[in-house]
């Protein structure tokens, strides 16, 4: 597919997924958005805003509160030639539909020996830190990612959100983005036209030569800004932020872990159970010989995500957590 | 037969419908001024469904509320102080803050939470029916829901099996037209939900949810039907939020007309009652003032409750994981 000649401009992440999503519904003839208060309102953090009036009612479609019919609409759809994007309004939903996750989105392709072709887009917004409790709130990305047949990324930036959205309505297998809610005000370069970030590539944010920091989604942020305290203390971190989780590129990882010898996994999701424990594993699979510490994770703790803004505060990890645990990781 | 209604009972609808106003226009202020953080949902317009159901339950009687749940909760006895305490996140409201506006609950009066999840209430109340029965107890289950949570799965599976079972059980669905932004003809192609109800085998009963004293007389059949052993009945209430579906904006809203709105502003459920209240010479307009000048205090009691109150501990974050 030809790409546009990429123009730098600031875009909030919000509007980063909106302009992915244009593209899409502009290169692809047979894709369109179904989903709760997609079409009318613009879905109710508003990243649609604005299609229905460009694309008109054939291509946004609101539906009923029904997320297991709307998924199912996604998977009959795709096996007979549509390429669906599904909207599920917070990840928290995906509980509501994971039968046709799990069962059959997943699965339909292996059990038919290869005879049906599964490109669905799912958008669906994770995160906590917006005092939305224990049932709006949560990363569960391992569940996904747990299951053979679903790839899942995790856009940290609005770069990131318009180029994966792109590499994933592309992409002819189903495709979870998880966004972040908390990240939606948060600007950065977008180009204009279509382009792509592959699946299954990490991004080397920040190159470092003595410890290694995977980080994934909002986290990258946090990570960020710890490795910058860090660099105070002679630690000269290497942020990874593998950007798709599944499949995941353990190249990347394990290259930067040779080098640096020490190594962080990060993520907003609960630690126990986390993708962190995957990667983790992986690490010393391939590099046992040269780490210099165990591997160290950072995750929420082992709760539900809790409703008081000081207890919230406690939940989420961010930058001073990942710096104490790299402290005591690193006996600093 | 349903309790006779007498004085005294209209007179509790109307103070626990003026109890439900004040204290949600009041915790919407507070959220739009950034006190209470997070979002509301509020009941604003609804009051005379909690009212006209929860008059007829003891605190054994089981209820389950939805993400619109803080009238369900005061109608069932709610106090104020846990309950603001709750919205604030503090360690003295109802859930020690781990809940918030969409999980507040109390056990204690039979109110098995407001709820986060669209749909989530109905199987929940169905298996406190099934208990109910099990238990060898005569109390019912009432699970209110919107017409938007009418098309869930959930609350057809429910149904089926609360008919199928002839288990003790109201399904009230609060019909106000909308889920969310989307209006009830754009996610249904039928106009009662009470429809519905014919297809799992229970009645389905349509009443006007602006009326607590119509809410009353038809809540009080199905409830005493389900006591009897009878089975669920579909009791669908039509009504209508004054406000947007999370805050306190009301007009200029994209979704749906001034006019509209005005319409049933002009059917709000609390002056019905006082005009009826006041035509029968059970209470006068300054009586009624008086109610809500002293239900007006009492929320201010448990605003400053909520706000002198602690945050919970940091250890809470890990307590009440496991039993
Ligand atoms: C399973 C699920 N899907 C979607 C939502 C988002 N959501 C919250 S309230 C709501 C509308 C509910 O409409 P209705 O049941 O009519 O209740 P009302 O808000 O009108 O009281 C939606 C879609 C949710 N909380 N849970
Ligand atoms: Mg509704």
């Amino acid at each position: 597919m030809a790409e546009a000649s990429p123009q730098p401009r600031n875009l909030p992440y919000v509007a980063a997924i909106t302009d992915g999503v244009r593209e899409v519904l502009k290169e692809q003839d047979n894709a369109f958005v179904i989903g709760e208060d997609v079409a009318g309102a613009g879905s109710v953090y508003g990243y649609y805003k604005g299609l229905l009036d460009e694309f008109g009612p054939e291509r946004i479609y609101d539906t009923p509160i029904s997320e297991e019919g709307i998924m199912g609409i996604g998977v009959g759809a795709a096996a007979t030639g549509c390429r669906p994007i599904v909207d599920i309004m917070f990840m928290d939903f995906i509980g509501e539909c994971m039968d046709e996750i799990a069962n059959q989105l997943a699965k339909m392709r292996y059990m038919f020996g290869g005879h049906a072709r599964l490109p669905v887009t799912v958008l669906t917004m994770a995160g906590a830190g917006a005092s939305l409790a224990a049932q709006h709130s949560q990363s569960l990305e391992a569940w996904l990612c747990h299951l053979p047949g679903l790839k899942v990324v995790m856009p940290a930036t609005p770069y990131d959100a318009k180029g994966l959205i792109i590499a994933a309505a592309r992409d002819d297998n189903p495709v979870f983005v998880v966004l972040n809610k908390v990240s939606l005000a948060m600007t950065g370069e977008v180009p204009e036209g279509a382009y792509e970030i592959p699946l299954g590539q990490a991004n080397v944010v920040r190159p470092g030569n003595n410890y290694t920091i995977v980080a994934t989604g909002r986290m990258l942020h946090e990570a960020l800004k710890a490795a910058q305290t860090l660099s105070e203390l002679g630690i000269d971190s290497e942020v990874i932020d593998p950007r798709t989780l599944q499949p995941f590129d353990t190249a990347t990882v394990v290259e930067s872990v040779m080098k640096t010898h020490r190594v962080m996994v990060v993520h907003e999701a609960v630690r126990t159970g986390g993708v962190g424990a995957e990667i983790a594993a992986r690490i010393q699979e391939e590099a046992f010989d040269y780490l210099d510490a165990p591997v160290a994770r950072v995750g929420a703790p082992f709760s539900p995500v809790p409703f008081s803004p000081a207890l919230e505060a406690l939940y989420v990890p961010n930058a001073e957590r990942i710096v104490a645990e790299a402290r005591k990781q690193l006996g600093l | 037969m349903t309790d006779a209604l007498t004085d005294a009972i209209v007179l509790d609808m109307h103070r626990c419908m003026v109890r439900i106003r004040i204290f949600e226009e009041t915790a919407g202020k507070l959220m739009e001024d950034g006190r209470i953080p997070g979002a509301l949902h509020l009941y604003v317009g609804q009051e005379a469904v909690a009212a006209g159901v929860m008059v007829h339950l003891s605190n054994e009687d089981w209820i389950t509320s939805t993400h619109r749940g803080h009238g369900h909760l005061i109608a069932k006895g709610g106090e104020f102080d846990r309950m603001f305490a709750e919205l604030y996140g503090k360690a003295t409201g109802y859930c020690k803050g781990k809940g918030g506006s969409m999980h507040i609950c109390n056990m204690e009066l039979g109110m098995l939470g407001a709820n986060g999840i669209v749909g989530g209430g109905p199987p929940i109340a169905v298996g406190a029916a099934f208990s109910n029965r099990f238990r060898k107890t005569d109390r019912v289950a009432c699970t209110f829901f919107g017409d938007g949570a009418s098309n869930e799965g959930a609350f057809h599976e429910a149904a089926n099996m609360a008919a199928l079972f002839k288990l003790p059980v109201i399904f009230v669905c609060e019909n106000n037209g909308y889920g969310e932004f989307t209006a009830q003809a754009n996610h249904q192609a039928i106009v009662d939900v009470a429809d519905r109800a014919a297809g799992y085998g229970m009645p389905g009963v349509v009443v006007d949810g602006m009326d607590a004293v119509a809410v009353y007389e038809a809540a009080g059949e199905a409830i005493e039907r389900a006591r009897r052993g009878n089975g669920p009945t579909l009791l669908e209430c039509k009504t209508y939020r004054f406000y947007d579906h999370v805050g306190v904006r009301g007009m200029g809203l994209s979704y749906r007309s001034d006019e509209e709105v005005e319409y049933w502003r002009r059917r709000d459920p609390i002056p019905l009652l006082e005009r009826h209240l006041a035509e029968q010479g059970i209470l006068s307009a300054e009586a009624a003032k008086a109610i809500h000048d002293e239900i007006t205090r009492d929320v201010q009691a448990g605003v400053e409750y909520a706000e002198s109150s602690p945050m919970p501990d940091p250890d809470a974050l890990l307590e009440d994981v496991y039993a």
